[in-house]
């Protein structure tokens, strides 16, 4: 059982934002995401595309953000479950919360926030029939495990960078790697569509475009993929393989968050903007793109806001009673859960002669 | 109100709308959508506008001039499901005085 006193749901900018604030407030999060990596969209989806409305930064790319945060929070020790999608909760009957994640890990904290921004990352699945009664029989739409196609026969769908990047990895470890895309034309980083095209042309790689795959074959498992092809005269035919691994990108849903008892608006949870970003569940709040109240605008320094707010009302649920007044960073400095200090320079006091 | 124009969009439900949209406000079709709310929220216009998920893509079912397409909305459709000939990224249409009339359909979530 992970411990923590916030438990933060997704590792976006917002819940990154958190661990911070927080962290002023000597109180420690631990943070889950379905992603095998913290930034959310920023380092998903767009990780090269430049932002301009953060405060202080005229421009900044997503990722670079991702980084800035990860290194602003890092004094607080944030802990992590990634890859893991947050599925159940349970409260407890000292109002704590267990949340529980799809592979089994388990986290108590007394304060959960949601920031879980348009939902988790789930796999896009190609519109073939009977691709559903072969899922982990052969069919996976996210590579997790690469050891598991050593010398095993792989046809790769997809036309963007993690068809490609994969397609380059398993031609050093499956016996046959077959790319299948609609198009010639591939978009990705220039260095792994140029190294796709020399292991095409070493034999590596079996490259078929622009071609689709349109069906699977197989009893109980994957044995060959239907493809059509479409250039000249359009025919289809079969190709024998072990796996068929279609990467057509993630896009994010909602999920199990929906069935927490969350009261929720436009795939939003409703929150109380006039107070905490508390949600109808107390000790359950939503911060970020994940809420909704009158007003609402999904932005990243929104977030920023947002969290804030919620740390303070955290903190009162977590020390009830106790003292505090906000401090100013500049003034206080910071103390991270490592040791480290971080104050302002002291003024010099010296006398001229 | 002259710089509006009248679009027709049918909706994933199959429910045609006919709406007025700013040609004044650098708004992408896409985002009329939003506005109007004629998908829930979350399931158009999900990486933004940047043509990088197509949740926004629609049929175009007049004969109007687009914008013509780009590289990287091309390579998104490649990859996007129920696409047809008439597809487009609607983040990728900006609304200007000569779409006036225009219809168009989105296509289903995916």
């Amino acid at each position: 059982m992970i411990k923590t006193d916030i438990l933060i749901i997704g590792a976006g900018p917002t819940g990154l934002f958190t661990v911070f604030e927080a962290g002023l407030l000597k109180l420690k999060c631990h943070l889950i995401d379905a992603l095998p990596q913290p930034g959310g969209q920023c380092s998903e989806i767009y990780p090269k595309k430049p932002i301009y409305d953060i405060p202080a930064y005229p421009e900044i790319l997503a990722g670079d953000l991702t980084d800035k945060l990860l290194e602003q929070c890092k004094q607080f020790e944030p802990g992590f479950t990634l890859g893991e999608r947050a599925d159940t909760i349970e409260k407890q009957e000292d109002g704590s919360f267990i949340v529980t994640t799809n592979k089994g890990t388990k986290h108590h904290a007394p304060v959960v926030a949601i920031a879980g921004g348009l939902g988790s990352f789930e796999p896009r699945k190609p519109l073939i029939h009977n691709i559903v009664a072969f899922e982990d029989k052969g069919v996976e739409y996210m590579i997790k495990e690469p050891e598991m196609y050593r010398d095993k026969k792989v046809v790769i769908a997809g036309g963007g960078d993690s068809a490609l990047d994969w397609s380059i990895f398993l031609s050093e470890i499956a016996s046959e790697v077959t790319l299948i895309h609609r198009r010639n034309e591939f978009r990705g980083h220039l260095d792994s569509v140029e190294k796709v095209q020399e292991l095409k042309n070493q034999g590596k790689i079996n490259l078929i475009t622009p071609a689709e795959v349109t069906g699977i074959v197989g009893d109980h498992h994957v044995k060959a993929v239907v493809v059509s092809q479409a250039e000249h005269i359009p025919r289809e035919f079969e190709i024998e393989c072990d796996h068929f691994v279609p990467l057509f990108g993630l896009s994010p849903k909602l999920g199990p968050i929906a069935n927490w008892g969350l009261e929720i608006e436009k795939n939003a949870i409703k929150v109380n903007n006039a107070l905490d970003y508390q949600t109808n569940i107390p000790g359950i709040f939503a911060i970020g793109d994940v809420n909704t109240y009158p007003g609402k605008l999904k932005l990243i320094l929104c977030g920023f806001h947002e969290a804030t707010l919620m740390c303070q009302a955290a903190y009162q649920i977590i020390n009830p009673g106790k003292r505090y007044v906000l401090k100013y960073t500049t003034v206080a400095g910071v103390d991270g859960f490592d040791g480290s200090r971080k104050e302002a320079p002291k003024a010099v006091v010296k006398a001229i002669e | 109100m002259e710089q509006d124009i009248n679009l027709k969009i049918t909706d994933r439900d199959g429910v045609a709308h006919d709406v007025l949209a700013p040609t004044d406000m650098a708004m992408n079709l896409m985002e009329v959508v939003r506005s109007y709310e004629l998908a829930p929220e979350g399931t158009i216009g999900i990486c933004g506008g940047m043509a990088m998920c197509a949740s926004c893509q629609c049929y175009v079912n007049s004969d109007h001039e687009l914008p013509e397409m780009q590289d990287d909305e091309e390579a998104m459709l490649s990859e996007a499901f129920y696409v047809k000939d008439n597809s487009r990224l609607g983040c990728q249409i900006q609304i200007t005085p000569e779409l006036d009339g225009l219809e168009v359909e989105l296509a289903p979530e995916s």
